[in-house]
Protein backbone atom coordinates (compact mmCIF):
# COMPACT_ATOMS: atom_id res chain seq x y z
CA UNK A 1 0.00 0.00 0.00
CA UNK A 2 2.92 2.60 1.00
CA UNK A 3 3.60 2.91 -3.12
CA UNK A 4 0.37 4.07 -3.85
CA UNK A 5 -0.02 6.55 -1.19
CA UNK A 6 2.87 7.98 -1.74
CA UNK A 7 2.53 8.19 -5.57
CA UNK A 8 -0.85 9.69 -4.60
CA UNK A 9 0.62 12.38 -2.30
CA UNK A 10 2.70 14.01 -5.03
CA UNK A 11 0.49 13.41 -7.94
CA UNK A 12 -2.56 15.42 -5.59
CA UNK A 13 0.05 17.62 -5.09
CA UNK A 14 0.55 18.45 -8.85
CA UNK A 15 -2.83 18.26 -9.72
CA UNK A 16 -4.33 20.39 -7.20
CA UNK A 17 -2.09 23.28 -8.13
CA UNK A 18 -3.32 23.16 -12.22
CA UNK A 19 -4.98 25.76 -13.10
CA UNK A 20 -7.95 24.19 -14.78
CA UNK A 21 -8.29 22.32 -11.29
CA UNK A 22 -8.65 25.78 -9.95
CA UNK A 23 -10.93 27.01 -12.39
CA UNK A 24 -13.14 24.07 -11.91
CA UNK A 25 -13.55 25.06 -7.64
CA UNK A 26 -13.94 28.63 -8.93
CA UNK A 27 -17.00 27.60 -11.56
CA UNK A 28 -19.05 25.45 -8.92
CA UNK A 29 -18.29 28.64 -6.27
CA UNK A 30 -19.71 31.77 -8.82
CA UNK A 31 -22.53 29.40 -10.08
CA UNK A 32 -23.77 28.01 -6.60
CA UNK A 33 -22.91 31.58 -5.02
CA UNK A 34 -25.00 32.77 -8.11
CA UNK A 35 -28.04 30.75 -8.33
CA UNK A 36 -28.41 31.25 -4.24
CA UNK A 37 -28.37 35.12 -4.79
CA UNK A 38 -30.79 35.25 -7.78
CA UNK A 39 -33.70 32.90 -6.17
CA UNK A 40 -32.98 33.24 -2.97
CA UNK A 41 -34.37 30.17 -1.86
CA UNK A 42 -31.80 27.61 -1.22
CA UNK A 43 -34.49 24.04 -2.49
CA UNK A 44 -34.74 26.33 -6.06
CA UNK A 45 -30.82 26.98 -6.19
CA UNK A 46 -30.27 22.92 -5.86
CA UNK A 47 -32.93 21.78 -7.55
CA UNK A 48 -30.65 23.82 -10.78
CA UNK A 49 -27.58 22.14 -9.24
CA UNK A 50 -28.78 18.93 -9.86
CA UNK A 51 -28.60 19.70 -13.80
CA UNK A 52 -25.72 21.25 -13.69
CA UNK A 53 -23.66 18.45 -11.44
CA UNK A 54 -24.53 15.67 -13.55
CA UNK A 55 -23.88 17.51 -16.51
CA UNK A 56 -20.29 19.28 -15.82
CA UNK A 57 -18.72 16.47 -13.04
CA UNK A 58 -18.49 14.03 -15.27
CA UNK A 59 -17.28 15.94 -18.63
CA UNK A 60 -14.84 17.59 -16.21
CA UNK A 61 -13.38 14.56 -14.43
CA UNK A 62 -13.35 12.28 -17.85
CA UNK A 63 -11.63 15.13 -19.76
CA UNK A 64 -9.21 16.67 -17.21
CA UNK A 65 -8.26 13.15 -16.28
CA UNK A 66 -7.74 12.24 -19.58
CA UNK A 67 -5.58 15.03 -20.95
CA UNK A 68 -3.66 14.97 -17.56
CA UNK A 69 -2.85 11.20 -17.48
CA UNK A 70 -1.50 11.67 -21.20
CA UNK A 71 0.74 14.40 -19.77
CA UNK A 72 2.14 12.43 -16.82
CA UNK A 73 3.16 9.58 -19.37
CA UNK A 74 6.92 10.80 -18.85
CA UNK A 75 6.30 11.21 -14.51
CA UNK A 76 4.91 7.35 -15.10
CA UNK A 77 7.75 5.83 -16.70
CA UNK A 78 10.29 7.95 -14.12
CA UNK A 79 8.08 6.50 -11.13
CA UNK A 80 7.69 3.08 -12.65
CA UNK A 81 11.83 3.52 -13.41
CA UNK A 82 11.92 3.12 -9.25
CA UNK A 83 11.82 -0.45 -7.44
CA UNK A 84 7.89 -0.11 -6.82
CA UNK A 85 4.66 -2.16 -7.91
CA UNK A 86 2.56 -1.38 -10.60
CA UNK A 87 -0.58 -2.39 -9.50
CA UNK A 88 -0.24 0.30 -6.58
CA UNK A 89 1.59 2.47 -8.62
CA UNK A 90 -2.07 2.75 -10.96
CA UNK A 91 -4.21 2.77 -7.73
CA UNK A 92 -1.85 5.65 -6.96
CA UNK A 93 -2.19 7.46 -10.30
CA UNK A 94 -6.20 6.96 -9.75
CA UNK A 95 -6.59 8.71 -6.51
CA UNK A 96 -4.09 11.47 -7.28
CA UNK A 97 -6.41 12.73 -9.67
CA UNK A 98 -9.10 11.39 -8.22
CA UNK A 99 -8.83 13.31 -4.90
CA UNK A 100 -7.93 16.89 -6.00
CA UNK A 101 -11.38 16.60 -8.27
CA UNK A 102 -13.63 15.47 -5.69
CA UNK A 103 -11.95 18.46 -3.39
CA UNK A 104 -12.30 21.16 -5.90
CA UNK A 105 -16.13 19.91 -6.76
CA UNK A 106 -16.96 19.92 -2.78
CA UNK A 107 -14.72 23.01 -1.96
CA UNK A 108 -16.94 25.08 -5.01
CA UNK A 109 -20.40 23.48 -4.35
CA UNK A 110 -20.30 23.96 -0.67
CA UNK A 111 -18.59 26.93 0.33
CA UNK A 112 -21.58 29.30 -0.43
CA UNK A 113 -23.98 27.15 1.26
CA UNK A 114 -21.96 27.04 4.53
CA UNK A 115 -21.73 30.87 4.48
CA UNK A 116 -25.20 31.42 3.44
CA UNK A 117 -26.60 29.07 6.09
CA UNK A 118 -28.87 26.41 5.87
CA UNK A 119 -31.59 24.26 7.79
CA UNK A 120 -31.52 20.85 8.27
CA UNK A 121 -33.11 19.40 5.39
CA UNK A 122 -31.14 21.31 2.86
CA UNK A 123 -28.08 20.11 4.61
CA UNK A 124 -29.48 16.94 4.07
CA UNK A 125 -29.83 17.35 0.09
CA UNK A 126 -26.78 19.52 -0.05
CA UNK A 127 -25.24 16.30 1.59
CA UNK A 128 -26.97 14.06 -1.78
CA UNK A 129 -25.57 16.84 -3.73
CA UNK A 130 -22.05 16.18 -2.77
CA UNK A 131 -22.29 12.47 -2.46
CA UNK A 132 -23.52 12.25 -6.08
CA UNK A 133 -21.19 14.70 -7.41
CA UNK A 134 -18.22 12.78 -5.36
CA UNK A 135 -19.18 9.13 -6.77
CA UNK A 136 -19.70 10.27 -10.22
CA UNK A 137 -15.89 11.69 -9.89
CA UNK A 138 -15.27 8.42 -9.00
CA UNK A 139 -16.62 6.65 -12.21
CA UNK A 140 -15.37 9.00 -14.52
CA UNK A 141 -11.77 9.27 -13.44
CA UNK A 142 -11.84 5.77 -13.42
CA UNK A 143 -12.73 5.38 -16.81
CA UNK A 144 -10.93 8.03 -17.87
CA UNK A 145 -7.58 5.97 -16.27
CA UNK A 146 -8.41 3.12 -18.21
CA UNK A 147 -8.67 4.86 -21.44
CA UNK A 148 -5.38 6.75 -20.72
CA UNK A 149 -3.77 3.33 -20.39
CA UNK A 150 -5.31 1.60 -23.18
CA UNK A 151 -5.09 4.23 -25.74
CA UNK A 152 -1.34 4.96 -27.21
CA UNK A 153 -2.95 7.70 -29.09
CA UNK A 154 -3.74 11.01 -27.42
CA UNK A 155 -6.41 12.52 -29.49
CA UNK A 156 -8.49 9.21 -29.99
CA UNK A 157 -7.88 8.79 -26.19
CA UNK A 158 -9.69 12.17 -25.77
CA UNK A 159 -11.96 11.37 -28.66
CA UNK A 160 -12.75 8.32 -27.11
CA UNK A 161 -13.49 10.22 -23.83
CA UNK A 162 -15.73 12.93 -24.87
CA UNK A 163 -17.26 10.15 -26.98
CA UNK A 164 -18.31 8.02 -23.45
CA UNK A 165 -19.57 11.03 -22.12
CA UNK A 166 -22.16 11.87 -25.01
CA UNK A 167 -23.11 8.41 -24.46
CA UNK A 168 -24.21 8.57 -20.98
CA UNK A 169 -25.14 12.23 -20.63
CA UNK A 170 -27.21 12.68 -24.24
CA UNK A 171 -27.43 9.61 -26.49
CA UNK A 172 -28.72 7.32 -23.80
CA UNK A 173 -31.14 9.10 -22.53
CA UNK A 174 -32.03 9.61 -26.84
CA UNK A 175 -32.57 6.31 -26.45
CA UNK A 176 -34.83 5.18 -23.20
CA UNK A 177 -36.87 8.15 -24.63
CA UNK A 178 -37.21 6.30 -27.75
CA UNK A 179 -37.77 2.95 -26.02
CA UNK A 180 -40.35 4.34 -23.95
CA UNK A 181 -42.22 6.05 -26.74
CA UNK A 182 -42.23 3.36 -29.05
CA UNK A 183 -43.13 0.65 -26.24
CA UNK A 184 -45.77 3.25 -24.76
CA UNK A 185 -48.20 0.60 -24.17
CA UNK A 186 -46.76 -1.68 -22.70
CA UNK A 187 -46.05 -1.57 -18.36
CA UNK A 188 -42.27 -0.59 -18.38
CA UNK A 189 -41.51 0.34 -14.96
CA UNK A 190 -39.14 -3.20 -14.72
CA UNK A 191 -37.91 -2.03 -17.82
CA UNK A 192 -37.45 1.73 -17.10
CA UNK A 193 -35.52 0.48 -13.80
CA UNK A 194 -33.35 -1.42 -15.47
CA UNK A 195 -32.37 1.10 -18.16
CA UNK A 196 -31.75 3.43 -15.20
CA UNK A 197 -29.26 1.23 -13.31
CA UNK A 198 -26.69 0.24 -16.24
CA UNK A 199 -26.25 4.05 -16.26
CA UNK A 200 -24.21 5.69 -13.78
CA UNK A 201 -25.62 9.43 -14.41
CA UNK A 202 -29.14 8.06 -14.66
CA UNK A 203 -28.68 6.59 -11.25
CA UNK A 204 -27.26 9.94 -9.69
CA UNK A 205 -30.57 11.84 -11.07
CA UNK A 206 -33.09 9.99 -9.87
CA UNK A 207 -31.46 9.40 -6.44
CA UNK A 208 -30.58 12.86 -6.01
CA UNK A 209 -34.72 14.28 -7.74
CA UNK A 210 -36.21 11.41 -5.28
CA UNK A 211 -34.52 13.65 -2.14
CA UNK A 212 -36.66 16.57 -3.86
CA UNK A 213 -39.76 15.44 -3.72
CA UNK A 214 -39.17 15.48 -7.96
CA UNK A 215 -41.16 11.70 -7.72
CA UNK A 216 -44.09 13.65 -8.79
CA UNK A 217 -42.37 15.07 -11.85
CA UNK A 218 -41.63 11.58 -13.00
CA UNK A 219 -45.39 10.10 -13.89
CA UNK A 220 -45.62 6.73 -13.03
CA UNK A 221 -42.29 5.66 -13.69
CA UNK A 222 -41.46 8.05 -10.83
CA UNK A 223 -43.67 6.46 -8.54
CA UNK A 224 -41.58 3.25 -9.53
CA UNK A 225 -38.30 4.52 -8.44
CA UNK A 226 -39.64 6.23 -5.34
CA UNK A 227 -41.00 2.52 -4.67
CA UNK A 228 -37.93 0.94 -5.31
CA UNK A 229 -35.84 3.44 -3.67
CA UNK A 230 -37.96 3.69 -0.29
CA UNK A 231 -37.26 -0.27 -0.29
CA UNK A 232 -34.51 -2.29 1.46
CA UNK A 233 -33.07 -3.64 -1.62
CA UNK A 234 -33.16 -0.65 -3.76
CA UNK A 235 -30.72 1.38 -2.64
CA UNK A 236 -28.32 -1.45 -2.18
CA UNK A 237 -29.04 -2.28 -5.83
CA UNK A 238 -28.15 1.00 -7.21
CA UNK A 239 -25.29 1.40 -4.76
CA UNK A 240 -23.78 -2.02 -6.02
CA UNK A 241 -24.31 -0.59 -9.73
CA UNK A 242 -22.72 2.63 -9.05
CA UNK A 243 -19.60 0.85 -7.38
CA UNK A 244 -19.81 -1.69 -10.66
CA UNK A 245 -19.02 1.43 -12.65
CA UNK A 246 -15.79 2.28 -10.69
CA UNK A 247 -14.67 -1.06 -10.17
CA UNK A 248 -15.11 -2.14 -13.65
CA UNK A 249 -13.15 0.23 -15.44
CA UNK A 250 -10.21 0.04 -12.46
CA UNK A 251 -9.82 -3.66 -12.75
CA UNK A 252 -10.03 -3.29 -16.83
CA UNK A 253 -7.00 -0.29 -16.45
CA UNK A 254 -4.75 -2.26 -13.50
CA UNK A 255 -5.07 -5.29 -16.03
CA UNK A 256 -3.64 -3.22 -18.97
CA UNK A 257 -1.51 -0.96 -17.25
CA UNK A 258 0.24 -4.54 -15.69
CA UNK A 259 1.11 -5.59 -19.34
CA UNK A 260 1.62 -2.37 -20.62
CA UNK A 261 5.15 -1.08 -22.50
CA UNK A 262 6.21 2.14 -22.51
CA UNK B 1 38.21 -12.08 -16.41
CA UNK B 2 35.54 -9.04 -15.80
CA UNK B 3 32.56 -9.84 -13.64
CA UNK B 4 29.28 -9.86 -15.59
CA UNK B 5 26.86 -7.51 -13.75
CA UNK B 6 24.39 -7.45 -16.77
CA UNK B 7 23.62 -10.28 -18.57
CA UNK B 8 21.12 -9.94 -21.77
CA UNK B 9 20.16 -13.72 -22.96
CA UNK B 10 18.27 -13.86 -26.29
CA UNK B 11 15.89 -10.85 -25.78
CA UNK B 12 13.01 -10.40 -28.70
CA UNK B 13 10.46 -7.77 -28.66
CA UNK B 14 7.44 -7.28 -30.87
CA UNK B 15 5.58 -4.03 -31.50
CA UNK B 16 2.71 -5.57 -34.09
CA UNK B 17 4.07 -5.94 -36.92
CA UNK B 18 7.45 -4.59 -36.07
CA UNK B 19 10.43 -6.73 -34.80
CA UNK B 20 11.91 -4.15 -32.52
CA UNK B 21 14.68 -6.81 -30.65
CA UNK B 22 15.54 -10.07 -32.64
CA UNK B 23 17.23 -11.57 -30.09
CA UNK B 24 19.77 -9.43 -28.48
CA UNK B 25 22.26 -10.71 -26.34
CA UNK B 26 24.50 -8.93 -24.33
CA UNK B 27 27.09 -8.89 -21.62
CA UNK B 28 27.75 -5.16 -19.91
CA UNK B 29 30.95 -6.11 -17.23
CA UNK B 30 30.92 -4.75 -13.83
CA UNK B 31 32.77 -1.25 -13.73
CA UNK B 32 32.95 -0.52 -17.43
CA UNK B 33 31.39 2.35 -19.15
CA UNK B 34 29.11 1.01 -22.10
CA UNK B 35 27.91 2.43 -24.73
CA UNK B 36 25.34 1.46 -27.39
CA UNK B 37 24.86 3.06 -30.51
CA UNK B 38 23.62 2.27 -33.92
CA UNK B 39 21.07 3.73 -36.33
CA UNK B 40 17.77 5.31 -35.24
CA UNK B 41 15.43 2.59 -34.89
CA UNK B 42 17.76 0.13 -34.06
CA UNK B 43 16.33 -0.88 -30.18
CA UNK B 44 18.83 1.03 -28.18
CA UNK B 45 16.03 2.15 -25.95
CA UNK B 46 14.16 -0.57 -26.14
CA UNK B 47 16.45 -2.87 -24.99
CA UNK B 48 17.50 -0.06 -22.18
CA UNK B 49 13.39 -0.17 -21.19
CA UNK B 50 13.30 -3.93 -20.88
CA UNK B 51 16.37 -3.85 -18.65
CA UNK B 52 14.46 -1.37 -16.55
CA UNK B 53 11.44 -3.55 -16.61
CA UNK B 54 9.30 -0.50 -18.78
CA UNK B 55 9.07 -2.51 -21.65
CA UNK B 56 8.02 -6.54 -20.96
CA UNK B 57 9.81 -8.81 -23.82
CA UNK B 58 7.91 -11.71 -25.82
CA UNK B 59 11.23 -13.94 -24.81
CA UNK B 60 14.30 -13.92 -23.44
CA UNK B 61 15.97 -13.40 -20.52
CA UNK B 62 17.76 -10.59 -18.43
CA UNK B 63 19.89 -10.74 -15.31
CA UNK B 64 21.14 -8.14 -12.90
CA UNK B 65 24.03 -9.23 -10.35
CA UNK B 66 22.95 -13.08 -11.43
CA UNK B 67 19.27 -12.42 -10.60
CA UNK B 68 16.15 -12.56 -12.95
CA UNK B 69 14.38 -8.91 -13.12
CA UNK B 70 11.70 -9.91 -15.62
CA UNK B 71 8.57 -9.21 -13.45
CA UNK B 72 11.05 -8.50 -10.40
CA UNK B 73 10.44 -4.59 -9.15
CA UNK B 74 12.99 -4.44 -6.01
CA UNK B 75 16.23 -5.12 -8.50
CA UNK B 76 15.40 -1.34 -9.82
CA UNK B 77 16.86 -0.11 -6.39
CA UNK B 78 20.57 -0.76 -7.85
CA UNK B 79 19.65 1.45 -11.23
CA UNK B 80 19.14 5.50 -11.75
CA UNK B 81 17.82 5.88 -15.29
CA UNK B 82 18.43 9.35 -16.79
CA UNK B 83 15.15 9.54 -19.29
CA UNK B 84 15.77 11.19 -22.69
CA UNK B 85 12.53 12.96 -22.44
CA UNK B 86 13.09 15.22 -18.92
CA UNK B 87 9.28 16.09 -18.68
CA UNK B 88 8.01 16.03 -15.03
CA UNK B 89 4.68 17.38 -13.82
CA UNK B 90 4.64 21.16 -14.02
CA UNK B 91 3.45 22.12 -10.85
CA UNK B 92 5.69 20.16 -8.67
CA UNK B 93 9.35 21.88 -7.80
CA UNK B 94 11.92 19.96 -8.35
CA UNK B 95 12.58 19.35 -4.65
CA UNK B 96 9.33 17.66 -4.62
CA UNK B 97 10.01 15.15 -6.98
CA UNK B 98 13.33 14.56 -5.58
CA UNK B 99 11.24 13.65 -2.63
CA UNK B 100 9.11 11.94 -4.19
CA UNK B 101 11.99 9.42 -5.26
CA UNK B 102 13.66 9.04 -1.46
CA UNK B 103 10.27 8.29 -0.83
CA UNK B 104 9.60 5.30 -3.28
CA UNK B 105 12.97 4.13 -2.53
CA UNK B 106 12.98 3.99 1.03
CA UNK B 107 15.94 5.38 3.43
CA UNK B 108 19.26 5.82 1.38
CA UNK B 109 22.26 6.18 3.08
CA UNK B 110 24.17 9.01 1.56
CA UNK B 111 22.37 11.19 -1.29
CA UNK B 112 24.73 11.74 -4.13
CA UNK B 113 24.19 15.90 -4.15
CA UNK B 114 27.47 16.38 -6.17
CA UNK B 115 25.40 17.24 -9.64
CA UNK B 116 23.24 19.40 -7.77
CA UNK B 117 26.02 21.45 -6.36
CA UNK B 118 27.85 20.90 -9.75
CA UNK B 119 25.29 22.68 -11.87
CA UNK B 120 23.98 25.12 -9.35
CA UNK B 121 20.61 23.70 -9.19
CA UNK B 122 19.79 24.65 -5.54
CA UNK B 123 17.90 27.76 -6.44
CA UNK B 124 15.78 25.82 -9.45
CA UNK B 125 14.96 23.00 -7.40
CA UNK B 126 12.44 25.25 -5.58
CA UNK B 127 10.52 26.49 -8.78
CA UNK B 128 7.56 24.71 -10.37
CA UNK B 129 9.45 22.44 -13.55
CA UNK B 130 7.17 24.30 -15.97
CA UNK B 131 9.47 27.27 -15.47
CA UNK B 132 12.20 25.97 -16.03
CA UNK B 133 14.29 26.31 -18.76
CA UNK B 134 14.68 22.64 -21.12
CA UNK B 135 18.13 22.50 -20.51
CA UNK B 136 17.76 23.50 -16.57
CA UNK B 137 15.18 19.98 -16.60
CA UNK B 138 17.88 18.20 -17.96
CA UNK B 139 19.66 18.63 -15.37
CA UNK B 140 17.13 17.82 -12.76
CA UNK B 141 17.06 14.56 -14.71
CA UNK B 142 20.69 13.83 -14.76
CA UNK B 143 21.26 14.81 -11.19
CA UNK B 144 17.96 12.39 -10.06
CA UNK B 145 20.25 9.24 -11.66
CA UNK B 146 23.03 9.97 -9.78
CA UNK B 147 21.38 10.81 -6.50
CA UNK B 148 20.83 7.16 -4.81
CA UNK B 149 24.69 6.48 -6.25
CA UNK B 150 23.26 3.30 -8.45
CA UNK B 151 25.38 0.17 -8.95
CA UNK B 152 24.24 0.63 -12.60
CA UNK B 153 23.83 4.20 -14.26
CA UNK B 154 21.18 3.81 -17.18
CA UNK B 155 21.36 7.44 -19.57
CA UNK B 156 19.71 7.89 -22.88
CA UNK B 157 21.03 11.11 -24.90
CA UNK B 158 22.37 12.13 -21.34
CA UNK B 159 24.04 15.30 -22.70
CA UNK B 160 21.09 16.19 -25.05
CA UNK B 161 20.26 19.76 -24.68
CA UNK B 162 22.82 20.68 -22.15
CA UNK B 163 25.51 23.97 -22.80
CA UNK B 164 29.39 22.57 -22.72
CA UNK B 165 29.99 23.47 -18.88
CA UNK B 166 27.12 21.50 -17.82
CA UNK B 167 27.80 18.74 -20.47
CA UNK B 168 31.44 18.71 -19.47
CA UNK B 169 30.55 18.47 -15.58
CA UNK B 170 28.12 15.36 -16.15
CA UNK B 171 30.80 13.49 -18.17
CA UNK B 172 33.68 13.96 -15.63
CA UNK B 173 30.89 12.50 -13.11
CA UNK B 174 30.35 9.55 -15.16
CA UNK B 175 33.96 9.14 -14.82
CA UNK B 176 34.16 9.50 -11.51
CA UNK B 177 31.44 7.12 -10.73
CA UNK B 178 33.24 4.49 -12.67
CA UNK B 179 36.10 5.12 -10.92
CA UNK B 180 34.43 4.21 -8.12
CA UNK B 181 33.38 0.71 -9.44
CA UNK B 182 29.94 1.43 -10.93
CA UNK B 183 28.38 0.60 -13.80
CA UNK B 184 27.59 2.74 -17.01
CA UNK B 185 24.96 2.27 -20.17
CA UNK B 186 25.03 5.20 -21.99
CA UNK B 187 23.53 5.80 -25.65
CA UNK B 188 24.38 9.25 -28.10
CA UNK B 189 24.37 10.51 -31.02
CA UNK B 190 27.54 11.88 -30.44
CA UNK B 191 29.86 9.90 -31.22
CA UNK B 192 33.27 11.73 -30.10
CA UNK B 193 31.41 12.22 -26.69
CA UNK B 194 31.50 8.54 -26.23
CA UNK B 195 35.03 7.94 -27.72
CA UNK B 196 36.15 10.06 -24.47
CA UNK B 197 33.95 7.99 -22.00
CA UNK B 198 33.52 4.16 -23.11
CA UNK B 199 35.45 1.53 -22.43
CA UNK B 200 32.80 -0.83 -24.68
CA UNK B 201 30.99 -0.75 -27.22
CA UNK B 202 27.50 -2.43 -28.36
CA UNK B 203 26.78 -1.53 -31.83
CA UNK B 204 23.02 -2.56 -31.96
CA UNK B 205 21.30 -2.86 -35.50
CA UNK B 206 17.87 -4.01 -36.54
CA UNK B 207 17.10 -5.26 -33.41
CA UNK B 208 20.28 -7.01 -32.18
CA UNK B 209 23.85 -6.73 -31.22
CA UNK B 210 25.93 -6.48 -33.87
CA UNK B 211 29.39 -6.34 -32.16
CA UNK B 212 30.31 -6.17 -28.80
CA UNK B 213 33.93 -5.66 -27.19
CA UNK B 214 36.00 -2.81 -26.77
CA UNK B 215 36.47 0.24 -28.00
CA UNK B 216 39.65 -0.76 -29.36
CA UNK B 217 38.51 -3.99 -30.50
CA UNK B 218 36.39 -1.97 -32.90
CA UNK B 219 38.44 0.16 -33.89
CA UNK B 220 40.94 -3.01 -35.04
CA UNK B 221 38.40 -4.96 -36.15
CA UNK B 222 37.21 -2.20 -38.15
CA UNK B 223 40.38 -0.50 -39.25
CA UNK B 224 39.17 3.18 -38.05
CA UNK B 225 40.65 5.26 -36.04
CA UNK B 226 38.29 6.96 -34.45
CA UNK B 227 34.95 5.81 -32.70
CA UNK B 228 32.84 7.67 -35.19
CA UNK B 229 34.45 6.23 -38.31
CA UNK B 230 34.17 2.95 -36.88
CA UNK B 231 30.73 2.91 -36.52
CA UNK B 232 30.12 4.49 -39.79
CA UNK B 233 32.05 1.32 -41.53
CA UNK B 234 29.96 -1.14 -38.95
CA UNK B 235 27.06 0.54 -40.56
CA UNK B 236 28.16 0.24 -44.09
CA UNK B 237 29.02 -2.90 -44.00
CA UNK B 238 25.79 -4.30 -42.55
CA UNK B 239 23.85 -1.95 -45.42
CA UNK B 240 26.00 -3.97 -48.21
CA UNK B 241 24.80 -7.24 -46.46
CA UNK B 242 21.65 -6.32 -46.21
CA UNK B 243 21.79 -5.65 -50.48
Amino acid sequence: MNTMIKVLKYQARDAIRSRWLIAYALFFLVVTDALLRFSGDPVKAQLSLVSIVLFVVPLVAIVFGTVYLYNAREFVELILAQPVDRRQTFCGLYLGLTLPLAVAFVVGLSVPFILNGLDASAWARLGALVVAGVVLTCVFTAIATSIAVKCEDRLRGLGAAIGVWLLVTIVYDGFVLLVLAVLSHFPLERATLGLMLTNPIDIARVGLLLRFDGAAMMGYTGAAFLKFFSGSTGPIVATLALAAWIVAPIAFGVRVFQRKDF
Amino acid sequence: MIRPILQVTGVCKRFGALDILRSVDLTVGAGRVVAIVGPNGAGKTTLIKSVLGLTRPDSGRITLSGTDVLGANAYRAAIGYMPQIARFPENLTGAELIALLKDLRGPTAQLDTELIDCFGLEEALEKPLRVLSGGTRQKVNAAMAFLFSPELLILDEPTAGLDPLSSSALKDKILVERGAGKTIMVTSHIMNELEELADDVAFMVDGRVAFSGTLDDLKRVTAQMTLERAVASMMMRDRAEAA
